[in-house]
C-alpha cells in the first residue's frame, strides 16, 4: 500500500480536490461542447441568412415535412430505447440491454433510410446543394448531422455486438453505455433544432 | 524502495474511466518498461513525456519551414529584382503562396504545438503530481493527428496549382473560387490540414482539463497550481469554445469548392463577409490560445530567477480568465473597414480596448515579480525578460488598431504585421525558448551550454527588434501588407531602405538560431548531467529525477505549499519545495 | 521628426484620424516608457548581489496589489477616453455621407481600378456615363461621394494621404466620402490581398482646382463617345 494513502487519510489532502466526476464523462462533455459549437455556428449562420434573405419560403416548401416529422419521431424513440438499454444494463438484465441496443441501431438505420429517400426525391426533382442558399444549408446541415448519426450507429452497433458476445459485461459497461447514450442524445437534440428550422418554418 | 519487494508488472497501463484521477494515480504502481519495444516506447508511446517531445520535434521542424518562408519573403521585398539565393526567382503568385504558408505554419504548426503540445503535455502531469494524462491513448492520437495534418500541409505545397495562396486568413471569394488564384488542390488540402489540426488540439485539450481537475496529487489545491497550468488549461478551454464556428466555416468553404454551394459566393447568393465573421470569431481567441501558454512559461521562469514569489497570483488567475472570456467579443476589430455595419465599430472598439486591462494587469504583475528580487540573468531568464519587454510593445501598439478610427488608416498595413509579430513572436519564441532552456535539463537530463544560450538570446533579441521596428515605420507611411514588391507605388520609394534593413536583420535572426540548434544537439550528448533540481525551483516537476522515470514519481508527492515560495523570511534556504511539509503535519519519509 | 511618421494629410477628415492617433500615441507612449523603465530599473537595481535577499512580496494584500490595480484602473479610464474620441471621429467619417457635389462609382477588379462618372446628365446608368481607368479626377474642396463595387474578390480602396480606406466586397455596394483640401496627385493602393496582381493595383486620385476639373470633365465627357479613357499617367 503506497504511503500516499496514509497521507491522504491524515487530512492534508482536502476533500473535494477532485471534481468527482469520472474523467470519461468530462471527456464526453468536452467533445460534445466542441460539437455544439460547430453545429451552433452552422445553425446560427443559417438563421441569420434566412432572416436576411427574406425567409426562403418558396424553397423550403419543397422539403417533405411529413417525412421529417417521421424522422423526428424515429430519433426520439431511439433515444428512449437507448435510455432503456442503459437502465437494463444498470439492473443487470443483459438480454434486455442487447435488445434495446439493437432497437436503437435499427431506428438509427431507419432514420438514415428515410433521409435517403428524401435526398433521392429532392435530387431527382433537381434540388442539389448547388441549387441556392436554402438547399446549400439544407444539405450541409442534414448531411453533417447524418454523418454523426452514422457514427452513432457504429458505436451502438459495436456495443450491441459486445453485448451479445458477452464482452460488454467484463467491466465498465455502464459507463460505455452512458457515454454512448450521451452522444446519441446529442445527435437527437441537434435534429430537434434542425427539424423546425428546415421543415416547419 | 525496499529491495526484494515484488512489483506489479503491467505494460502501458491504461487508466480506466471509472476511477477518479486520484485513485488512478495511486492504483498504478511504478513498473519496469523493459519489455516494451522501441516502437511502443518512442514512436507510438502513450507517455506524456514522449508525446511532449514529439510535439517539440514537430514544431521545431515546422519552424524551419516557417523561418525559411520568412527568408524568402524578406529577400523578395528588399531586392525584388534579384533571385533569392538558395531558391531562385519567385513570381507574385508564388509570393502569395509563401506568405500563406508562413502564417499557417507559424500559427498552427509551430506556436500551438510548441507551446501547448510540447510544454503542456510534458509539464502538466509533472507539475500537478500525476503519473500521466487522464487519457494517454487519446493523447497519442492527438500527436499523430497533427503529424498527419502537417504532412497534408507539406504535401499541399507540391500539388498542381500550388499551395493555398489566399493568406492564412483565406478570405472569400479569393479562397472560394479557383479561378481567382489558380489554386485547386492546394486550398482544399489546406482546409483538410487545418481540420486535422483542430481535431488534434481538441483531443489534446480534453487531457489538459480533465487531468488538471481530477488527477492532482494530495494537497495540490487549485490555488497551489503553478500558473503555467492555469494558463494552459484556460487556453485549451478557449480553443475548445472558439474553434467550432471556424470548423463550420471550413466545411462551408469546402462545400463551396467541391459541391457547388455558394455560402461565400455572391454569384450564388452567398456573402463573403460571413467567412470573415466565422474566421475571426475563432481567430481572435486563437491568438490568446497562443499567448497565454507563452506567458505561462515566462511566469514559471521569472520567480525562479528573481527568487521571489509570483506577485498577485490570484489576481493573475482572474485576469487570465477575464481575458479569455473577453476574447470572444472582440473579433470584429479585424473587420472595422470590411463593409460590415459601421455601427458595430464603436462597440467592438470598446470591448477591444477593455481587453488591454487584464493584459496590463498581467504585465504589471510580472514586472512586480522581478521588482525587489535577486535576479540571475541565466538564459531562460533572459528570454523570459526579453519576451516580456517585447510583448509590451505589441500590447501598446494594439491600442492603435483596436480603435476603429485609427484602424481606418492602419488596417492592412505593415503596422498590423509589426504589431502581431511583437505579440506572437515574444510569446512563441522568447517564451518558448525560455521554456526550452529552463526545462531542457528536466527533459533530457543534461544542462545546455550557458554561453551559447546567451549568444542565442542576444542575437535573437537584437535582430528581432531590428526586423520589426522598421516595419512599424513603413506601416505608418501606409505600406500595404501582402505586397510582392513596392515598385508600383511612388510613396513607398522613400522607405525601401527600411525594407532592406528589415531583411538584413531577418537573415541575422535566422542565422542566430543556429546557436540553439547546435546547443540542443551538442548538449544532448555532451552536456553536463543535470541534477533533479538544478535551478532550486519549488514546483513539482523538480521533485523528481532529470529526466523523470516513466511513471514520473517514485511515489506520488504530497503537496503542502504554494508554488512560488522563494525567499520566505526566516527560512534558511531561499526556496521551499511544494512538497516540504508545513509545521504540524507528518513529514513524508524521504524516498528519493 | 515625429510628425514625419505619418504621410502628409490632404483630406478634411484625415486630421480627425491623426488627432486620435496622436492622442493614443502620447497615452500609450507614457505607459510604454513607464513600464519598460520600471522593468529596466528593476533589472539593474535588483541584480543578484552578494547578500541582499529578495523581498517576499506575494501581492496578496490590497496594499501591495494597489501598485498594479491603480495603474490598471487609470488605464481603464484612459481607454474609455480614447474610445470617446475615436467614436465621435468614426461617426463623422463612417457614420454617414454629407451632401456631395460629385458622385463616382469605383469598380475594383483583378487588378485595377475603374472610375465611372454619371456624365453631363448627372445620372448613372445612362448612355453618357464615362468610365476612366486608374485615375480618379475630383474637384478640390468639395465633398466627393463614392460607391464601391467589386467584380470579383474583396479589394480595399486605400488612399494613404487621405487616411481613407474602405474594403470593396463583391455582391454589395459600399458608399463613402472624402473631401480633398488641395490639388495634387495622391496614390491609391489596394490593401486587401486579391490575387497575384495585388501588388500592382495602383491608381491615382487627381485632385484638381475647380477650373481644371471643369476643363477635364468637359474634355473627357464629350458626348461624341460613350466612354473615354483618359491617358493614364505613367506610374
Amino acid at each position: 500500500m503506497d504511503r500516499e494513502l496514509d497521507a491522504a487519510g491524515s487530512g492534508i489532502f482536502e476533500p473535494g480536490e477532485t471534481i468527482g466526476m469520472p474523467i470519461g464523462k468530462v471527456g464526453v462533455w468536452w467533445f460534445l461542447a466542441s460539437e455544439i459549437m460547430v453545429f451552433g455556428g452552422l445553425i446560427g449562420t443559417f438563421i441569420l441568412f434566412r432572416i436576411a434573405h427574406g425567409g426562403w419560403a418558396d424553397e423550403a416548401a419543397h422539403v417533405n415535412w411529413r417525412l421529417g416529422a417521421t424522422n423526428t419521431f424515429v430519433l426520439l424513440t431511439s433515444s428512449c430505447t437507448m435510455i432503456m438499454a442503459l437502465s437494463a444494463a444498470r439492473t443487470g438484465r443483459r438480454e434486455r440491454t442487447a435488445h434495446f441496443l439493437l432497437a436503437t441501431v435499427l431506428l438509427g438505420l431507419t432514420f438514415l433510410g428515410i433521409k435517403g429517400i428524401e435526398y433521392t426525391r429532392e435530387i431527382s426533382e433537381g434540388f442539389t446543394p448547388a441549387s441556392g442558399m436554402f438547399w446549400s444549408f439544407y444539405f450541409l446541415l442534414t448531411g453533417l448531422h447524418g454523418i454523426h448519426v452514422i457514427a452513432g450507429i457504429i458505436i451502438n452497433a459495436t456495443l450491441y455486438v459486445a453485448a451479445i458476445r458477452g464482452t460488454l459485461w467484463s467491466g465498465h459497461h455502464e459507463e460505455r453505455l452512458e457515454f454512448a447514450g450521451l452522444y446519441w442524445h446529442f445527435v437527437d437534440v441537434v435534429w430537434i433544432f434542425l427539424f423546425p428550422l428546415l421543415y416547419l418554418s | 524502495m525496499t529491495p526484494g519487494r515484488p512489483r506489479l508488472r503491467r505494460t502501458n497501463p491504461t487508466p480506466t474511466a471509472t476511477e477518479t484521477g486520484i485513485q488512478m494515480n495511486i492504483a498504478i504502481a511504478p513498473h519496469h518498461q523493459a519489455e516494451t519495444s522501441f516502437i511502443r516506447r518512442y514512436i507510438f508511446s502513450t507517455d506524456h513525456k514522449v508525446i511532449g517531445k514529439q510535439y517539440m520535434l514537430l514544431s521545431l521542424t515546422m519552424a524551419i519551414i516557417g523561418g525559411f518562408t520568412a527568408y524568402l519573403i524578406r529577400w523578395q521585398l528588399a531586392w525584388p529584382e534579384t533571385d533569392i539565393p538558395g531558391w531562385g526567382a519567385i513570381g507574385p503568385d508564388n509570393y502569395n503562396a509563401i506568405i500563406t504558408m508562413h502564417g499557417t505554419v507559424m500559427v498552427f504548426f509551430v506556436a500551438m504545438p510548441f507551446l501547448l503540445g510540447a510544454f503542456g503535455n510534458y509539464l502538466i502531469p509533472l507539475m500537478i503530481g500525476a503519473r500521466d494524462m487522464a487519457f494517454p491513448r487519446l493523447n497519442m492520437m492527438s500527436f499523430w493527428t497533427i503529424f498527419v495534418a502537417a504532412a497534408v500541409l507539406t504535401v499541399s505545397m507540391f500539388v498542381p496549382g500550388g499551395p493555398a495562396a489566399a493568406g492564412w486568413t483565406a478570405y472569400t471569394p479569393l479562397s472560394d473560387n479557383p479561378i481567382y488564384t489558380g489554386v485547386t488542390w492546394g486550398q482544399n488540402l489546406w482546409l483538410l490540414a487545418l481540420a486535422l489540426e483542430f481535431a488534434s488540439f481538441l483531443m489534446g485539450g480534453i487531457n489538459f482539463l480533465t487531468t488538471t481537475l481530477n488527477m492532482r496529487a494530495p494537497g495540490m489545491t487549485l490555488w497551489r497550481l503553478p500558473l503555467f497550468v492555469w494558463l494552459e488549461v484556460t487556453a485549451a478551454v478557449v480553443f475548445l469554445l472558439s474553434v467550432g464556428p471556424l470548423v463550420a466555416g471550413a466545411l462551408m468553404l469546402l462545400a463551396d469548392r467541391t459541391l457547388g454551394t455558394g455560402f461565400f459566393r455572391p454569384d450564388r447568393g452567398g456573402d463573403p463577409l460571413l467567412w470573415e465573421h466565422l474566421f475571426w470569431f475563432f481567430g481572435h481567441p486563437e491568438v490568446y490560445v497562443v499567448a497565454l501558454p507563452g506567458f505561462g512559461i515566462m511566469l514559471e521562469v521569472l520567480p525562479v530567477f528573481a527568487r521571489k514569489p509570483i506577485f498577485g497570483y490570484r489576481t493573475m488567475v482572474w485576469s487570465t480568465v477575464a481575458a479569455g472570456a473577453l476574447s470572444f467579443v472582440v473579433w470584429a476589430h479585424h473587420m472595422f473597414v470590411s463593409g460590415m455595419d459601421p455601427r458595430l465599430a464603436t462597440p467592438f472598439s470598446v470591448t477591444t480596448i477593455l481587453i488591454s486591462v487584464p493584459f496590463a494587469i498581467l504585465v504589471f504583475c510580472m514586472i512586480a515579480t522581478v521588482w525587489g528580487g535577486s535576479i540571475s540573468f541565466t538564459t531562460p531568464m533572459l528570454f523570459a525578460l526579453g519576451g516580456l519587454a517585447s510583448f509590451i510593445v505589441g500590447g501598446v501598439t494594439g491600442i492603435f488598431l483596436g480603435s476603429a478610427t485609427t484602424d481606418i488608416f492602419l488596417h492592412g498595413t505593415y503596422f498590423v504585421v509589426a504589431h502581431f509579430h511583437y505579440t506572437l513572436f515574444p510569446v512563441t519564441f522568447f517564451g518558448g525558448f525560455a521554456g526550452l532552456y529552463y526545462w531542457y535539463p528536466k527533459m533530457f537530463g543534461r544542462m545546455m551550454n550557458e554561453t551559447l544560450g546567451k549568444i542565442h538570446f542576444w542575437l535573437t533579441f537584437v535582430f528581432f527588434n531590428a526586423v520589426f521596428i522598421p516595419l512599424f515605420a513603413v506601416g505608418l507611411r501606409g505600406n500595404p501588407r501582402r505586397i510582392y514588391e513596392m515598385s508600383s507605388y511612388n510613396f513607398l520609394a522613400p522607405v525601401q531602405h527600411l525594407h532592406v534593413i528589415a531583411t538584413i536583420a531577418t537573415i541575422g535572426l535566422l542565422v542566430g538560431q543556429f546557436a540553439v540548434v547546435v546547443n540542443f544537439a551538442w548538449s544532448m550528448a555532451r552536456g553536463k548531467k543535470a541534477a533533479a533540481n538544478p535551478w532550486h525551483a519549488a514546483t513539482l516537476e523538480w521533485a523528481t529525477d532529470s529526466p523523470p522515470p516513466h511513471e514520473n514519481f517514485e511515489h506520488v508527492p504530497v503537496v503542502y505549499r504554494d508554488a512560488y515560495e522563494y525567499s520566505v523570511p526566516g527560512e534558511a534556504n531561499d526556496w521551499i519545495a511544494q512538497t516540504e511539509p508545513a509545521i504540524g503535519h507528518l513529514s513524508h519519509v524521504a524516498a528519493d | 521628426m515625429l510628425t514625419g511618421l505619418l504621410p502628409a494629410n490632404a483630406s478634411t477628415f484625415g486630421g480627425d484620424i491623426d488627432h486620435v492617433f496622436w492622442l493614443i500615441f502620447w497615452i500609450v507612449g507614457f505607459w510604454f516608457v513607464l513600464a519598460e523603465g520600471v522593468l529596466a530599473y528593476s533589472l539593474v537595481r535588483y541584480r543578484k548581489g552578494s547578500s541582499k535577499r529578495a523581498a517576499y512580496l506575494r501581492g496578496d494584500s490590497v496594499r501591495q496589489l494597489a501598485w498594479v490595480l491603480v495603474p490598471a484602473a487609470i488605464i481603464l479610464c484612459l481607454d474609455l477616453g480614447i474610445d470617446r474620441a475615436g467614436a465621435s471621429a468614426w461617426d463623422r467619417i463612417k457614420g454617414g455621407i454629407p451632401p456631395a457635389a460629385t458622385t463616382v462609382r469605383i469598380t475594383a477588379k483583378q487588378f485595377n481600378w475603374n472610375f465611372t462618372y454619371p456624365g453631363p446628365d448627372g445620372k448613372f446608368g445612362t448612355a453618357d456615363d464615362v468610365t476612366v481607368e486608374n485615375d480618379l479626377h475630383v474637384p478640390a474642396g468639395k465633398v466627393v461621394r463614392f460607391e464601391l463595387r467589386s467584380e470579383d474578390v474583396i479589394h480595399s480602396f486605400f488612399v494613404p494621404e487621405f487616411r481613407l480606406k474602405q474594403d470593396v466586397v463583391p455582391g454589395r455596394t459600399i458608399a463613402g466620402w472624402f473631401q480633398a483640401d488641395k490639388p495634387g496627385t495622391y496614390e491609391i493602393a489596394c490593401s486587401e490581398l486579391c490575387g497575384f496582381g495585388h501588388y500592382s493595383m495602383h491608381g491615382n486620385v487627381v485632385v484638381q482646382s475647380a477650373k481644371d476639373y471643369e476643363a477635364w470633365s468637359h474634355d473627357s465627357w464629350t458626348p461624341k463617345t460613350a466612354s473615354n479613357k483618359s491617358n493614364a499617367d505613367s506610374d
